[in-house]
């Protein structure tokens, strides 16, 4: 695992929406530094900023001002071009709903972003085959997504989203639609790619689940940062909350 | 741009500089528009059955005139007062004495009226495969979005909405055109007989079903430009917000 690394770096960042006649500031001035190969979950409730946050960290999105540093490149400075390159092979995404694209098999699935990235069929299949089997699903990689489970999509997604070895893993509440014992699974899942492989993982989240796997915690409330903990603060604090919701 | 030297070890990863691509081959996207028509089978058939019935309309009116033309050609007067009687406008012949030194009648166009139903059809259709293609793209939001999340350029997009515009468009066309021309040549028999056939110029013929596909697959293509558009310009992130 390397250190000392910046590979995301977030910079006074607001960011203002315009909804009808009314201006709303999803994010007030935030400043975040995630190192490589960090397990970072951002965490916050719904119309915090927290997955206005997660978008701007994953290039999908770019702030009103301040600036988000992307391995220590401006994404406000890409072109369309190049943000799709960064999203084709410094990120990896995860979402709540899985995201698979329906009329695709698993491995189909798995190879477009490899695709993308100019491999070979060949190589693409070879790869896919590998992930798939690296999340368990290598007997399952002839089946579209409507023949799997949720837990077994989000391994697939999991699978596509290292396609590529990207630098960094973003997974929008990666358990949100998936039932507890499931989403510890792919909780797990995910930490053991972290550690592995060096993956930086990011993660925005509702689930306090992911607490105790998380490197770092960055609460947001009202567009900015509440508090940042490491994992050694965290565990009193998780206790607290638990006792709070009992 | 400043930024394209600042950036190059950042997109360096593998040391070379075919690692900087973002492609789709077009065999690749030919494979994926191919699926997506299959999967969706039943509503790539809507689209094309509007497209179908209005080149078949256009294919029968093309191919009624091929019919009335070649009566007419035949030369034989009986035909030519049949034609008459059937309702076609015809140009005088000749010179007075019918002396027109055996030149040849220029052929029957079709009436103004029927151009302009034609014409009319054509035009609901093609609003009619933009609506069905606005459709598709609105359902298809999380799937397009998911792709770019993967990396995928707008040319992407639109190059695969467009292959599969253009399959279907080739399709309906080609099935509508040999509908009318032959629902047109079912009439002419049954009008006027086996002239109606015997004195048919295939080539013509040809030329009136391959106009109609080409019209056909053209306003498939313009149908499906402005919902194809729209589908590459969507950023990713709003595709995410889509909920199922």
């Amino acid at each position: 695992m390397e250190t000392g690394h910046n590979i995301v770096r977030v910079s006074e960042v607001t960011r203002t929406f315009r909804m009808g006649t009314q201006v709303v500031q999803a994010l007030k001035g935030v400043d975040l530094s995630i190192q490589a190969g960090e397990y970072l979950s951002i965490m916050g409730p719904s119309g915090s900023g927290k997955s206005t946050l997660f978008n701007m960290i994953g290039g999908l999105d770019k702030p009103s001002t301040g600036k988000v540093y992307i391995d220590e490149v401006d994404i406000a400075q890409l072109d369309a071009y190049e943000l799709a390159w960064l999203r084709n092979r410094k990120i990896g995404y995860i979402f709540q709903t899985f995201n698979l694209i329906q009329v695709m098999t698993a491995l189909e699935n798995v190879t477009l972003p490899m695709i993308f990235a100019g491999l070979s069929n060949e190589e693409a299949v070879e790869k896919g085959l590998e992930l798939l089997g690296l999340v368990g699903l290598r007997e399952r990689h002839a089946h579209k997504p409507n023949e799997l489970s949720g837990g077994q999509q989000q391994r697939v997604a999991i699978a596509r989203s290292l396609a590529n070895t990207p630098a960094i893993i973003l997974a929008d509440e990666p358990t949100g639609n998936l039932d507890l014992s499931t989403g510890e699974e792919i909780i797990a899942l995910l930490k053991h790619l972290s550690s592995e492989r060096g993956v930086t993982v990011i993660s925005a989240t509702h689930d306090h689940k992911m607490l105790a796997v998380s490197d770092r915690v960055v609460w947001i409330r009202d567009g900015r940062i509440d508090k940042v903990e490491s994992r050694d603060q965290l565990n009193i604090s998780v206790g607290v909350i638990s006792s709070k919701e009992a | 741009m400043a930024n394209g030297r600042a950036d190059s070890a950042f997109f360096d990863t593998g040391g070379t500089k075919i690692s900087r691509q973002v492609v789709l081959p077009f065999r690749k996207s030919l494979e994926i528009s191919i699926k997506s028509i299959r999967v969706r089978f039943f509503r790539s058939m809507i689209t094309v059955i509007g497209l179908i019935l209005a080149v078949a309309f256009l294919g029968f009116v093309l191919t009624g005139a091929d019919v009335a033309t070649g009566l007419l050609r035949s030369g034989d007067p009986e035909l030519r007062a049949v034609l008459v009687k059937a309702g076609y406008d015809l140009p005088p012949v000749g010179g007075p004495g019918g002396g027109a030194a055996g030149a040849v009648p220029e052929g029957v166009a079709t009436g103004a009226k029927e151009r302009w139903i034609v014409i009319l059809s054509l035009l609901v259709c093609t609003v009619g495969i933009v609506n069905a293609q606005l459709m598709a793209v609105t359902e298809r939001f999380r799937e397009i979005g998911t792709m770019k999340c993967l990396g995928a350029l707008d040319s992407f997009v639109l190059r695969l909405f467009l292959l599969e515009a253009g399959m279907q468009g080739l399709a309906g066309s080609f099935l509508g055109a040999l509908l009318g021309a032959a629902t047109a040549l079912l009439a002419g028999l049954a009008r006027f007989g086996t002239a109606a056939v015997v004195h048919l110029s295939w080539g013509a013929l040809a030329l009136t079903v391959a106009a109609a596909v080409g019209v056909g697959f053209v306003l498939s293509l313009v149908g499906v430009i402005y919902p194809a558009v729209v589908a590459a310009r969507m950023r990713p992130v709003e595709a995410m917000r889509v909920q199922e």
